[in-house]
């Protein structure tokens, strides 16, 4: 025991339990495995020789698909933290059934823990019915004592002195490799029932999961749809106790629906992903563990699945934070592109567009910059197409040519526009048509026009391009050949 | 079936009342609906308005009362009401799209175990179409304006294709030409018979709105015509001493008799 408890101290997950038991299989089976080579535990994991293997393997699918299919629910009804609960609360009743038969029985664990899991949630309903505490609260509580008791319990089975205890400890951080024949077969009893009943009910769940006070008005016992619900997800994290642990498990059914819950807008879709990124998750922990001499199973799967999540955080192609940024980026380059546009177009104006081509000199006395930013700014136009340069000056392209009176119109439509109909002063209009001027679409202009009675100057006394004149230019003014010039 | 349902009124409520914490919210509510009428129910903040269409479609327990609609009791009368909730009560970034949200009428009449068939998207569509959103059927609900997501629930209201329809705040927080898009439509379901009892907040347009007004202010103050109802005296009962309310209604009132007035 003394050993034990000195490589005890190596695993830091354990010792935040200090279930001295858990300690001492962990170490045994580092023993056992510790002198094969990864690459014959990666063969051994793929071809699917060992019985063993072979159980996790289709445990972690098994769990995988009724966690991802009720998380979605979970997610989209704001169940989190009753997921959470449920998934603790089943600890006291694991030993129970374990105490009950005296050896490790999937159906007795299986019963007991269900009960247990129900109880809790009853308990919560119990508290927030007959006090003011929120739910919140009534949650915390319940999580924690009914771990307490199965943590308390879990570590009295393990100084039993008679039975079959080995594998108890087990249930705390899970480990696919312990999950048997009889732990299959309940699980695929679960993974049948949940598929079956999600889509058999699938618009019940749905309507009563949007709008509850709709679905009951129009008929629905939602009462028994949630406990219906309810009883799926605690069946589902019963039979995942094994392989994901009772620690974790909620994990499993939070984490894969989330990430598709960012991933699409549509419930079906949602349960779909969420069903395969929990397989991938339960499918990578289980191989990790494997190859990792029996990692325990659960944080490796959460891991997966987390890097799930993460992946759909940052690169999911409508919401994740790149494409968000890109699509930041690009319209500041757009933005920026337009306004030098503006500039040379304004530059031309004041010359009475006598002449072609704007010095790099002169765009820089324009806009207030050095000669090397006007430089770096003809160069993004003519990656666009929008200008040519030669001789340090800028050419319009007609496609610049047009885009850059259309920028001009857009701005001074929009200031004529605060001026005319919001009876701002005509002093305050520019800031705000700075922005405007880079959104506004082609119907919005039209309407802006037809609003303005077809105006010819802006509050400062401008000339306004109009659209007619914008499309002829396109037609005529070009820049010159370099040859020309 | 009995023969009651053809004679009897859409909706009969006797001595209703419902309590918060032993704390009454409504109290004694005692009110016959007649066929084909648009009711407004108006009361001030509190007054129970939500509660009264709430406890009728058993969403809240009511503890003393009954409710008849047809002449049936609830249960047997669920497919023949229609509902717009509160625009609030529900999360608009739930995954579902606008469609999905109209089809949701129809689950009532599929029945369990059924899926919503071409016909019923048919019908949807052309609910949606009625209040003009079908161009939005594929959009995403949070993707729309509050006006727009108040249309959303009046066509999903339209796809039950009811006979009693209870709308809560329809005309809450929408822009004006949705405000015009569901009176029209209103007066449209009205015109072919239904009967809708609908919240509302807003008293100048109540007295333009409604055939019939019910005041309410935990207790039925006043329902009948609203020509008959819609007056200071009625008004003040219902709302108190609500000085600010009751300038609202001096003003909306004044407007009647000056219209009324050559």
């Amino acid at each position: 025991m003394r050993i034990f408890a000195v490589r005890h101290t190596r695993g830091i997950l354990l010792a935040l339990l200090a279930l001295a038991g858990a300690a001492t299989a962990h170490a045994a089976r580092v023993s056992d495995f510790g002198t094969v080579e990864w690459s014959e535990q990666i063969t051994r994991f793929f071809s699917l020789r060992d019985p063993s293997v072979r159980y996790a393997v289709v445990g972690a699918v098994l769990i995988g698909i009724c966690c991802g299919v009720l998380g979605g629910f979970v997610v989209v009804r704001r169940m989190a933290l009753v997921g959470d609960t449920l998934s603790h609360a089943v600890l006291p009743g694991v030993a129970l059934g374990f105490l009950w038969t005296t050896s490790k029985d999937p159906l007795a664990i299986f019963v007991g823990a269900t009960v247990a899991g129900l109880l809790g949630t009853a308990t919560v309903r119990a508290i927030t019915a007959t006090t003011r505490l929120k739910e919140d609260a009534a949650l915390g509580l319940v999580l924690a004592s009914f771990f307490a008791a199965g943590a308390c319990l879990v570590t009295m089975i393990q100084r039993l002195p008679t039975g079959n205890k080995s594998g108890i400890d087990k249930f705390l951080f899970g480990q696919a490799a312990a999950v048997g024949r009889d732990d299959v077969v309940l699980m695929s009893v679960v993974a049948v029932l949940v598929v079956a009943l999600v889509t058999a009910f699938y618009k019940e769940l749905l309507v009563a999961s949007f709008d509850r006070g709709f679905a009951r008005a129009g008929g629905l016992a939602v009462v028994w749809v949630d406990r219906g619900l309810m009883l799926l997800l605690a069946f589902s994290v019963v039979v995942a106790l094994q392989a994901v642990g009772a620690v974790l498990v909620s994990a499993m059914l939070i984490t894969p629906a989330a990430a598709a819950y960012l991933l699409t807008d549509r419930m079906h879709r949602l349960l779909w992903l969420a069903a395969i990124f929990g397989v991938l998750a339960g499918l990578l922990g289980a191989f990790f563990s494997f190859i990792g001499n029996n990692l325990p199973t659960g944080p490796l799967m959460v891991i997966a699945a987390s890097v799930v999540f993460a992946g759909a955080f940052f690169f999911g192609p409508r919401h994740g934070v790149v494409a968000r940024w890109w699509r930041q980026r690009d319209h500041a380059a757009r933005t920026q592109r337009e306004n030098t546009l503006k500039a040379l177009y304004r530059v031309c104006e004041e010359r009475d567009f006598v002449g072609e081509g704007v010095t790099y000199r002169a765009l820089a006395e324009r806009r207030g910059e050095t000669a090397a930013e006007a430089q770096q700014q003809g160069r993004a136009l003519i990656a666009h197409g929008l200008a040519t340069v030669a001789d340090r000056t800028i050419f319009f392209t007609p496609e610049g040519r047009r885009r850059a009176a259309e920028i001009v119109r857009n701005h001074r439509l929009w200031e004529l526009y605060l001026t005319n109909s919001a009876n701002i002063a005509a002093d305050h209009v520019h800031e705000d048509a700075e922005r405007i001027e880079h959104v506004l679409g082609e119907e919005a202009v039209r309407e802006l026009e037809r609003r303005l009675n077809y105006a010819e100057r802006d509050p400062h006394g401008r000339r306004i391009p109009s659209a007619a004149e914008i499309h002829q230019n396109a037609g005529h003014s070009r820049a010159p050949d370099l040859g020309q010039r | 079936m009995n023969s009651a349902p053809q004679l009897a009124p859409p909706l009969e409520i006797h001595d209703l009342t419902v309590a918060y914490h032993k704390k009454p919210v409504l109290w004694g509510v005692d009110v016959v609906v007649p066929r084909g009428q648009l009711v407004g129910i108006v009361g001030p903040n509190g007054a129970g308005k939500s509660t009264l269409i709430k406890a009728c479609m058993g969403l809240v327990p009511s503890s003393s009362g009954w409710v008849k609609m047809f002449g049936l009791p609830l249960a047997q009368a669920v497919r023949r009401i229609g509902y717009v909730p509160q625009r609030e009560s529900v999360d608009w970034d739930f995954p579902v799209n606008v469609m999905d949200v109209v089809l949701m009428g129809r689950y009532g009449r599929l029945g369990l175990l059924r899926r919503p068939s071409a016909a019923d998207r048919e019908v949807a569509r052309a609910c949606l179409d009625k209040v003009g959103m079908l161009p939005f059927a594929d959009r995403q609900i949070a993707n729309l304006s509050g006006g727009q997501q108040q249309r959303v629930f009046l066509a999903r209201a339209l796809a039950q294709e009811a006979e009693l329809y209870f709308m809560d705040e329809p005309f809450a927080g929408v822009d004006a030409a949705t405000e015009s898009a569901i009176i029209t439509v209103l007066r449209e379901l009205r015109d072919r018979g239904c009967t809708l009892l609908v919240v509302h907040h807003d008293l100048p347009t109540a007295r333009e709105y409604f055939d019939q007004l019910l005041l309410l202010n935990m207790n039925v103050v006043a329902f009948g015509a609203t020509k008959d109802v819609f007056t200071t005296d009625l008004l003040q009962r219902t709302y108190g001493g609500r000085l600010t309310i009751l300038s609202e209604v001096a003003h909306a009132v004044g407007a009647t008799e000056r219209a009324e007035a050559p």
